[in-house]
């Protein structure tokens, strides 16, 4: 079963972090996604540049319309996320909760399953 | 010679030049990579330069070698590379047939049961790690890593290449079956995923199975499983429409089963059920057997499928069977009878929400002209599969019985 576990950070929680917690983050990532390589269950992982640097596009009559907005108002974001093959959903669950932010009040990490994929695996 | 027949030959192969290797240098971890790596390269060469006289002393030859360049490059003490090489060729390796030894070991309990249907396709199944990949939708590298962590844990188990024996036979021997299952079930029905169909792993599934059977042809639920799957397999064209769409069992075109897989399904259901206990996969195979004796979805003896289903939720409870049975009495008894059974399982924590329980709930609801809540039943089952082409039929059903307008949805 593949999973995408997507974690939703708060930019003023992160900043509020110290160094050491910030590194200790880093650090937890890398553990994380060696382990899951090993298993064989991580498909890929990706993180997403600031949310500043968002596009929101929209076509009207048709003209395309790119702005920053409405997201960017918005506390959380979605900054990267993880995507996963494994047992079932109660694995898909305790890997998540592995993941450093899920320790971290005001980042949020959720677990949906995935129905439909296409294109192709590697590159 | 073809690809494809190349390809059957080399699936074939591969298990016995694999027992030939362990057989004679242990180390079964090295023996499957370096096997892996004969066949791939018989893949290559084969369809252009024709096949050797002995294949299969060409395979183990080949991989043989593969496996003491591995164990060179990994600086394994001298002795032991020595003690290798002299071993190296021998004129003709003694064909003693291991199949059954390695399946169990493929499906070691240790295993996940992900780890247990990868490394029994590719060590039993013949499958290179990329088709593997391919038929689960993942990529290599994910596959080929699961693979070795399971053969790193088969390893650290300290598992020896021997068939278990009494009680421990039994019990793995109900292993070795969930799996060869759950292969058949993921060619099947997709767990997620846009296609309704994997061919070719349920291809592969009836093929291990059949390879099971004619090496244990006399245990029941063996036979039992076999018969399953080719009763199934065999509604296989009738269960989609051409644009991929589901069609339920009572409204599929019945000529457009497969006579000779019912055929031998139905014989070997037979043979099963003259064994002396009945086991839950000869049940199954025994309903399906039912379905496939009726001409017509209206002929179905639905008194004779609800017996069986009463008696294998006795053998193997669970309340997926209790569902089953639902659907069988709402026949028999009619839609009020199947609802009540339902309402047993709603306390199941394993059902709840489930969308094989709503989806039925939902017929049922229909069948006693409730159509406002099989509407909202129908709903919230296709919210809860996470299968494509389930939640198109079931949106469809929905649509079928939805309130007229201005009517307000009741979803609880």
């Amino acid at each position: 079963m593949q999973f995408v576990i997507s974690m939703y950070i708060n930019p003023a929680v992160l900043d509020a972090l110290t160094d050491a917690e910030k590194a200790a983050i880093g650090e937890g990532h890398g553990k994380f996604i060696e382990a899951l390589k090993r298993s064989g269950e991580l498909i890929t992982t990706q993180a997403l540049v600031d949310p500043s640097q968002a596009a929101v596009v929209s076509v009207r009559d048709g003209q395309q319309v790119v702005t920053d907005g409405p997201f960017l108002e918005a506390k959380e974001h979605l900054g990267g996320f993880y995507l996963i093959d494994c047992e079932d959903r109660d694995r898909a669950i305790e890997l998540a909760a592995q993941i450093p932010d899920a320790a971290i009040d005001g980042l949020g990490i959720e677990v949906r399953q995935v129905m439909f994929a296409d294109g192709p695996l590697e590159a | 010679m073809t690809t494809l027949v190349v390809e059957d030959l080399l699936r074939a192969l591969t298990p016995r030049v694999l027992t030939t290797l362990v057989r004679r240098y242990g180390r079964f971890e090295d023996c499957e990579d370096a096997v892996q790596e004969a066949v791939i390269a018989a893949a290559v060469q084969w369809p252009t330069e024709g096949v050797p006289d002995n294949p299969r002393g060409w395979l183990v030859t080949v991989a043989s070698r593969r496996l003491i360049d591995q164990i060179r490059s990994e600086h394994a003490r001298r002795e032991r590379e020595a003690a290798l090489a002299t071993e190296a060729a021998p004129a003709e390796p003694p064909d003693t047939d291991d199949t059954l030894v390695l399946l169990f070991l493929c499906c070691h309990p240790t295993l996940t049961p992900a780890s247990q249907t990868a490394l029994t396709l590719r060590a039993v199944g013949g499958l290179t790690t990329a088709e593997i990949a391919r038929a689960f939708l993942v990529p290599e590298a994910t596959m080929g890593a699961r693979i070795s962590r399971a053969k790193q844990r088969i390893r650290a188990a300290g598992s020896s290449f021997a068939l278990p024996r009494g009680a421990e036979l039994r019990e793995r021997l109900r292993v070795v079956l969930h799996v060869l299952y759950l292969i058949f079930n993921e060619g099947y029905t997709a767990s997620s995923g846009s296609s309704l169909h994997r061919p070719d792993l349920a291809h592969e599934a009836i093929r291990l199975t059949r390879m099971a059977h004619a090496r244990l042809p006399e245990d029941g639920e063996v036979t039992g499983l076999l018969a399953l799957m080719l009763l199934t397999h065999a509604r296989r064209d009738a269960r989609t429409t051409a644009v991929g769409d589901l069609v339920p069992l009572d409204e599929q075109d019945r000529t457009a089963w497969d006579c000779a897989l019912v055929d031998e399904g139905t014989a070997l259901v037979k043979a099963a059920l003259a064994g002396p206990a009945l086991g839950p996969y000869a049940l199954q195979a025994a309903i399906a057997a039912t379905h496939a004796d009726a001409a017509t979805a209206k002929e179905t003896d639905w008194a004779q499928v609800h017996a069986l289903y009463l008696i294998l939720e006795r053998v193997a409870p669970n309340p997926m069977v209790t569902l089953n049975r639902a659907i069988a009495l709402a026949e028999t008894e009619g839609p009020a009878a199947g609802l009540s059974l339902l309402a047993t399982l709603d306390g199941d924590d394993r059902m709840a929400g489930h969308h094989r329980l709503l989806s039925v709930r939902a017929h049922l609801l229909e069948r006693t002209g409730d159509t406002a809540g099989a509407y909202a039943h129908y709903r919230r089952a296709a919210k809860a599969t996470a299968s494509l082409a389930e939640q198109r039929y079931l949106e469809l059903w929905a649509g079928r019985v939805r309130p007229p307008r201005g009517h307000r949805e009741e979803v609880s």
